[in-house]
């Protein structure tokens, strides 16, 4: 079986140099031996509890204990945070909102027509700005160093998805790049023909609608050259890259439930979880 | 490695797509014999690529057309043959379906349900084959189009197919490329015994590895059917009108003279050219461009030469040294070509870029031609008149009112060539103007630039044709290979 994962990941070393370095690490880890339909599973399960209450602490203590399972995940800290960048300043915008616009209580600090600034909103609004952090970097930590075709074999033979269906979208994926290119070399035509100077939103829209056309045409091509690869027949297909899970799949779902359990019971037995709906 | 090589019969077999008046594919009776290799020819628009893609069952069902008469492949319809019938494609980023090497082989074996502990070896297998001696977890987006094209062959060989199709598999190569996918196809039929079925302008690259030549006639059956020497013999007149390229058939246009020196249009001191404006391709370029003649620019694939000729066009900024124009040509903002607005670009410098389809802006031929012109803001009387001319230039004034994206691949090359010289630059660079085009289409596209010449148009061109850098003669600029990281990927 040559085309097993963990051999894939050892031949990775001499093709390094035409990948993508970046989200392919040559490094294994510990994560790589969890199944991405789990970890699908895993993004849920790190978000939706906390749902529930808008705190301060249980979002602090499950960003704590997340960034304490980097190193299950094969990133690098500056890696993780890099990705963290755009909802750190995402985070400080829906927490303005509940800045101004939350129901005031407490000390009222500042007001001016709707918006008022209370002691109840200032925290109201830290702790939805922890929240959205806390919600965004589980999918960066599971998400990072996942592999398409990893994550379709495991939709298709682990979740059971049409594998029609996930095979034609993964090939689909790949045209992306020729489709940035084509827009590069669009964008360069138009300079050329004398267009290039104004009409910024027309030529978007020109381009878009040739976009549209190579579209089509790609998605023909492809389909023939899929159908002529057997792809479609009635025969049961068969998978070289076995997807399948593992003991190591129940213990990164426990370790998720744990995450969540410690960081709910820290607010409840600190006193600050407050049910979203009450 | 197969299960033995399949025989074809076609009997009156034809084929007519929904919506279509005509059928594509008429009347075409044949018996192709297992283990013979074919090369099917005909004029554009005969159905060439139908009547193959109907040997590989690919055409559909009720819905896509009609069919008539039947086409067997081993004595039964090849839509339940599948796996049986390997095709490639002429678009190398067509056949590619997944992003590694190792797994996109296996994608054929996986759809026809072979055990999954047999398919490495079937994947090794095909590999060797074709001679692609690259990892298995190599990304298919880093191979070169010859690299692809035998990875789409090893593709439709793991499938053991007893008959392998080629739909013009080199016409979107190099030399190198065409060179790789000749000694890789014919190095599978010698391991395999499987039939053959080539379409291919470039007979030339095929002919003697061929047993039989088929010739599809444009208002249906065949024109001819035999033996390479006697078919090209009997009907050669014919194929190259066809535009089909038929050993010893030169083409009938002057050469011109190389160039030793003359005045400079365009001049480069230093010049490092890069297309994402990190990482340079070449670097420390002195070139220039001598006035009213032709500069050939040639060199290996990856080399950097449609980077260099979209900085020469002042598209792209130099990334290091500087790109400077003759005196005549001052824009507003200097003699850098890429300072210069895009309308000043216009009456200085054209580019004819690789792909026409990616510099067409408008929904007719006619309008098409008027771009540059209005940009310049010419009145109607002068645009009409430069259109005029240039629509009866071209022989394209029939489709005046056609839209640019339904014309065929010469015809669009033509009109690219056109909408750029309607503004009249003193230079035009053009990118691979030949690349893809048949025998008609090289003709048309070559006499054009000649012409340009000849009216004192200064022509700079990227392209890997020895007899488009013989028919322009001029002024050859030579790129050495780069020592850089990118240049592996392509080796």
């Amino acid at each position: 079986m040559s085309l097993r994962f963990e051999e894939r990941k050892a031949l990775q070393e001499p093709a390094s140099s035409s990948g993508d370095p970046s989200s392919r690490g040559t490094r294994t880890a510990w994560i790589d031996g969890v199944n991405p339909v789990t970890r699908i599973l895993l993004a849920l399960l790190l978000s939706i509890p906390l749902f529930a209450s808008i705190d301060v602490i249980s979002g602090l203590v499950a960003i704590g204990l997340q960034l304490l399972c980097i190193p299950l995940t094969g990133l690098r800290f500056g890696t993780v945070l890099r990705r963290l960048a755009l909802l750190l300043i995402i985070a400080p915008v829906a927490g303005v909102s509940m800045l101004l616009y939350a129901a005031p209580g407490g000390q009222v600090f500042f007001s001016f027509g709707f918006a008022h600034i209370s002691e109840a909103s200032s925290q109201l609004a830290i702790a939805v700005s922890i929240r959205v952090v806390a919600l965004g970097l589980p999918t960066i930590l599971l998400f990072a160093r996942t592999d398409p075709t990893e994550l379709a074999d495991a939709l298709a033979q682990v979740a059971h998805l049409p594998s029609r269906f996930v095979l034609g979208v993964l090939a689909g994926t790949r045209m992306l790049g020729l489709f940035l290119d084509d827009w590069r070399t669009m964008s360069l035509a138009r300079r050329a023909r004398g267009v290039g100077d104004r009409g910024v939103l027309r030529r978007f829209f020109t381009m878009s609608f040739v976009l549209l056309v190579f579209a089509v045409r790609r998605g023909t091509k492809l389909a023939l050259a899929m159908e002529a690869r057997g792809f479609g027949a009635d025969i049961p297909r068969t998978w070289s890259r076995p997807s399948r899970l593992s003991g190591r799949d129940a213990i990164a779902l426990a370790g998720g439930a744990a995450i969540m359990a410690l960081s709910i019971a820290a607010a409840v037995l600190l006193g600050t979880f407050r049910f979203v709906w009450s | 490695m197969t299960a033995g090589a399949a025989r074809v019969v076609a009997d009156g077999w034809g084929w007519r797509y929904a919506g279509r008046r005509l059928p594509a594919v008429s009347d075409v009776t044949f018996t192709i014999e297992p283990g013979e290799r074919v090369l099917l020819l005909g004029a554009s628009g005969a159905g060439k690529s139908t009547l193959l893609t109907g040997m590989a069952g690919l055409l559909g069902d009720a819905d896509e057309g009609e069919r008539s008469g039947s086409l067997q492949v081993d004595g039964s319809d090849p839509e339940r043959q599948r796996g049986r019938i390997g095709l490639v494609l002429q678009d190398p980023d067509a056949g590619v379906v997944l992003s590694r090497v190792g797994d996109d082989v296996a994608f054929g074996c996986e759809n026809l349900g072979v055990p999954a502990q047999d398919i490495p070896a079937r994947v090794r297998e095909a590999l060797d084959a074709v001679g692609l001696d690259v990892p298995l977890d190599r990304p298919t987006a880093a191979l070169s189009g010859g690299q692809k094209q035998r990875l789409a062959l090893a593709g439709a060989l793991a499938m053991r197919p007893g008959l392998l199709l080629l739909d013009e598999p080199t016409a979107n190569l190099d030399p190198d490329g065409v060179r790789e996918i000749r000694a890789s196809v014919e190095q599978v039929v010698a391991a395999t015994g499987a039939t053959l079925v080539i379409i291919e302008h470039r007979t030339a690259v095929w002919a003697d590895l061929m047993t039989r030549v088929i010739v599809v006639g444009a208002d249906g059956g065949l024109l001819a059917d035999g033996s390479p020497d006697e078919v090209f013999r009997t009907h050669g007149d014919t194929l190259a009108d066809a535009g089909v390229w038929v050993p010893r058939h030169p083409v009938d246009l002057p050469v011109l003279p190389p160039l030793g020196s003359g005045d400079t249009v365009l001049a480069t001191h230093a010049l490092a050219v890069s297309r994402d404006r990190r990482q340079p391709v070449q670097t420390g370029l002195e070139l220039t461009v001598p006035d009213g003649a032709a500069t050939v620019i040639t060199g290996p694939n990856g080399a950097g030469k449609s980077t260099l000729a979209l900085t020469l066009a002042g598209l792209l900024d130099p990334l290091h040294g500087a790109v400077a124009a003759a005196e005549r040509l001052r824009g507003h903002r200097g003699l850098d070509p890429a300072r210069w607005t895009s309308r000043e670009l216009l009456t200085r410098i054209g580019m004819v870029f690789q792909d026409p389809e990616h510099q067409f802006l408008t929904q007719t031929v006619r309008d098409e031609l008027e771009v540059g012109p209005r940009a310049l803001g010419w009145d109607r009387d002068r645009i009409d008149a430069v259109v005029d001319a240039l629509l009866e230039r071209l022989g394209l004034a029939a489709l005046a009112a056609a839209n640019p994206f339904t014309l065929s691949g010469g015809q669009k090359r033509r009109l690219s060539v056109a909408t750029v010289l309607a503004a009249a630059p003193a230079v035009v660079v053009l990118d691979e103007p030949t690349f893809g085009q048949d025998r008609r289409g090289w003709i048309g596209i070559v006499s054009l630039l000649q012409e340009e010449i000849a009216r004192g148009t200064t022509v700079v061109a990227v392209t890997h044709d020895e007899d488009v850098i013989r028919h322009l003669g001029g002024h050859r600029i030579r790129l050495a290979p780069v020592a850089v990281g990118s240049a592996e990927a392509r080796a």
